[in-house]
């Protein structure tokens, strides 16, 4: 097979356990976000604007959803003859196989996937992060150094610097220190995830950290550490531009708020940097007379009769005439009935709020309550049924097992 | 089961929809705020199951092939069958011959019918807006052992003004007779220039014209055969809209801000699909005010929008107001700009302050990529 100079290896195989409910039945790079995309397909659609036309997507969590999503990369060009996308979930061997252990192991196990390229640069990916950027920008930037592996950085603010993999450089941004999730930070740049290594490079390390014992088989604690150790040259590729890990319900839902701000830190309307997703052929939205809509991203297939006020509506979302939807994020399907409000939530797909029912109520009981939430966002799973003028605490999670009940009442 | 091909015959009528259709088929007028008139006839076919489909090219279509490409959005990029574009007989006829009919245009690609491995074939215009489920004509085909069936609406007022075929039916809706733009109309049935017709007959019909001169596929080929053959007619009872003029294009896509009609015709029997542009949702800003409008992806709202459509990508700003008006794709509204009965094709520029207003019975018409 002809040589390919970068192909990247894309990390999908997370489950995103602190988003609770809502990556119950599906990963989450798989999560809906801004109206009509999936988290996934930034990184995608990064990768081809980038010129970068081989991806493999390491899947292992719930792949169900994010397999038939991403089908054969059509959305994202990435349907080619040699290279294109290729899902790469764990498999068995003569000898056995295994889970993917960790995100080294999960590359290694798939050496024979990359050595049919013979690249000599791999790009490693999360399908975690919403940004943009430009990845053939930051492999010249990794040639122009001679480096063994660059790594993306971006600067944090300093309180937050304990949840990240900080990196300390010195002028030339050299990484001479790498800190994970410090206490005290000497520095503000924190790694975003996203790394160019040179192949026969990486290759060497990998193999090393797959005999270690102790190992527990993760780039950012075992595999960048060995290679500071050993005096590597490793340089920090200083990104700026939004960038924004949405592992949490808290984040997700900021995320997705920023996308309202008058001039947003995220463009999603830049012709030439379009993000691209699966287009489910909907008609164009529908703002009925009675309508109010202000501060707010709808998208197509929704139909808007009530009222709807700095919120996020997606694919197919139905507002009824009185309703009013505040602060929120209404997920593809989702129908808020007449009358009903929904204040500072995430709504799951195709679930409903039946006529009247207050989801995100100051004084409300926590009906089908499983958690809390500390920053007061309510949290309603895809696939079920809110009953008419029940009044749904502010800051629950609900999330109905025996949602059967109401049969009749499920979206086809 | 029987099989269906389908056969989108291109060659229609657009001289009172001159001002969309000067740089354009009839079949690539934008509608719908994302659609092109083709997309509603095409995903119609294809939502019935419908693998094979010819397009019969007639004139002006380069927008329609950057369109329709290989057919990738309607699921038409098959290795057996899929979708063929049919170059017109015009371009290859010794110079100076204007055709008049459609037979030549059948007959320049009779070899792609006679390929076809589809038992039946059903033929359809572009330019009526509805969503059909062709399986039921089909159905109603065969039941009635017809030779020909013949799909007319009796409820969309078509026969109101010309251009249009009256069709006149028996009790057993056997057609008795078909006429083009009479004078006075018999009754209200008005056909939807779709018909559902075996291969062979089809060929035959296509021969027998050909071979004598004749060019009109329904003046030569059918209406003379009443007597002879078994042709049926089907009652189409749901939402259509026929586009032939700048008039009824304004009035059908204002129709669209029924709820009951879009609902009707973008989800009922299948969803109509068309070339996907990856556009961003839309972003209402501060201050917008958005009533009784159809907006597309990609759309930026700053200002007033009623009673419009706006196409993917169009920017409203601040203070602006669009009222009653279409505006197509990627065109710019600047502040204090005033549209009201107006139609602006595609990526039109309007300067700060200007007012555009038309007559409601006469909307005015902003050509392509003008600059105001």
């Amino acid at each position: 097979m002809p040589k390919k100079e970068c192909i990247a290896m894309l990390l999908a195989g997370g489950q995103g356990s602190r988003l609770g409910i809502l990556t119950k039945k599906l990963a989450k790079p798989a999560v809906p976000f801004g109206g009509k995309y999936r988290i996934i397909d930034f990184t995608l659609s990064n990768c081809s604007n980038s010129g970068i036309d081989t991806v493999g997507v390491l899947t292992q969590y719930q792949p169900m959803t994010l397999n038939s999503y991403i089908g054969i990369g059509n959305p994202w060009d990435l349907d080619r003859h040699h290279g294109g996308v290729s899902v790469l979930p764990p498999y068995v061997r003569q000898d056995g196989g295994d889970w993917y252990k960790g995100t080294a192991n999960a590359i290694y196990q798939n050496f024979d996937f990359i050595s049919q390229y013979d690249p000599e640069y791999v790009l490693v990916l999360s399908g975690d992060h919403i940004y943009k950027m430009d990845y053939s920008q930051m492999l010249r930037f990794h040639k122009e150094k001679g480096a063994a592996v660059t790594i993306a950085v971006i600067e944090v603010p300093w309180e937050e610097t304990h949840r990240f993999g900080i990196m300390n450089t010195d002028e030339e941004n050299r990484i001479t220190e790498f800190q994970e999730k410090p206490k005290h930070a000497k520095n503000n740049l924190a790694s975003m995830g996203v790394y160019v290594f040179s192949w026969a490079k990486l290759k060497c390390y990998l193999e090393a950290d797959e005999k270690d014992p102790d190992s527990s088989h993760d780039f950012g604690k075992n595999v960048i550490p060995a290679m500071l150790a050993q005096g590597e040259k490793m340089y920090a590729y200083p990104f700026t531009g939004y960038w924004k890990d949405v592992g949490t319900i808290d984040s997700l839902w900021e995320a997705n708020m920023d996308l309202l701000e008058e001039d947003p830190p995220l463009k999603l309307n830049d012709p030439d940097w379009k993000i691209f997703a699966l287009n489910p052929s909907y008609p164009p939205q529908y703002i009925s007379p009675t309508a109010h809509v202000h501060r707010s991203i709808v998208t197509e297939g929704c139909a808007v009769f009530g009222e709807v006020e700095h919120s996020v509506l997606f694919l197919g979302a139905h507002v009824a005439p009185g309703a009013r939807v505040v602060d929120s994020v209404v997920m593809p399907g989702a129908r808020i009935e007449e009358n009903a409000v929904v204040e500072k939530a995430i709504i799951g797909e195709n679930t409903v709020i039946k006529a009247g029912a207050h989801v995100g109520c100051r004084d409300g009981e926590g009906w089908m309550m499983i958690d809390r939430t500390e920053s007061g966002i309510t949290v309603v799973e895809g696939n079920i049924v809110v009953p008419a003028n029940l009044r749904l605490a502010r800051g629950a999670v609900v999330s109905v097992t025996r949602w059967q009940e109401f049969p009749e009442e499920r979206i086809s | 089961m029987a099989s269906l091909a389908g056969i989108i015959n291109l060659h229609e009528p657009d001289e009172r929809i001159r001002e969309l259709t000067r740089h354009r088929s009839l079949a690539a007028v934008p509608f719908g705020g994302r659609y092109r008139l083709i997309d509603f006839t095409l995903s119609n076919m294809v939502n019935a199951g419908i693998r094979n489909v010819g397009i019969l090219l007639s004139d002006k279509y380069g927008a329609l092939l950057d369109h329709l490409k290989n057919g990738k959005e309607w699921d038409l990029d098959r290795r057996r069958d899929g979708l063929f574009l049919l170059p017109p007989a015009s371009h290859h006829g010794p110079a100076g011959h204007g055709v008049v009919g459609d037979i030549p245009n059948f007959s320049h690609n009779l070899d792609y019918i006679y390929k076809s491995r589809q038992d039946y074939v059903l033929i359809s215009g572009s330019n009526m807006i509805c969503n059909m489920n062709y399986r039921d004509v089909l159905d109603y085909h065969l039941a009635k052992e017809a030779d020909i069936t013949v799909v007319y609406s009796e409820t969309a007022g078509l026969a109101k003004s010309p251009p249009y075929t009256n069709v006149v039916t028996d009790e057993d809706s056997r057609v008795v007779d078909m006429a083009v733009n009479p004078r006075t109309p018999k009754g209200d049935k008005a056909s939807l220039n779709m018909y559902i017709v075996s291969k062979e007959l089809l060929i035959d019909i296509i021969d027998y014209c050909a071979s004598r001169g004749k060019e009109d596929f329904l003046r030569d080929g059918i209406i003379p055969k009443l007597d002879e053959l078994r042709v049926y007619g089907y009652s189409y009872r749901g939402y259509v809209g026929e586009i032939n003029s700048l008039q009824n294009y304004f009035k059908h896509s204002m129709e669209l801000l029924n709820p009951a009609v879009w609902q009707e015709l973008f989800f009922k029997s299948g969803l109509i699909h068309t070339k996907v542009k990856h556009e961003a949702p839309v972003r209402y800003l501060e201050g917008s005010q958005v009533r009784n409008s159809i907006i597309a992806n990609g759309c930026i709202i700053e200002g007033t929008v009623e009673n419009s459509i706006l196409f993917r990508g169009v920017h409203v700003q601040k203070g602006a107001v669009v009222r009653d008006s279409i505006v197509m794709q990627k065109s710019q509204i600047g502040p204090g700009v005033l549209l009201q009965n107006a139609i602006l094709d595609k990526d039109v520029q309007v300067s700060e302050g200007k007012h555009l207003i038309g007559d409601s019975n006469y909307p005015i018409v902003i050509h392509k990529r003008a600059r105001l």
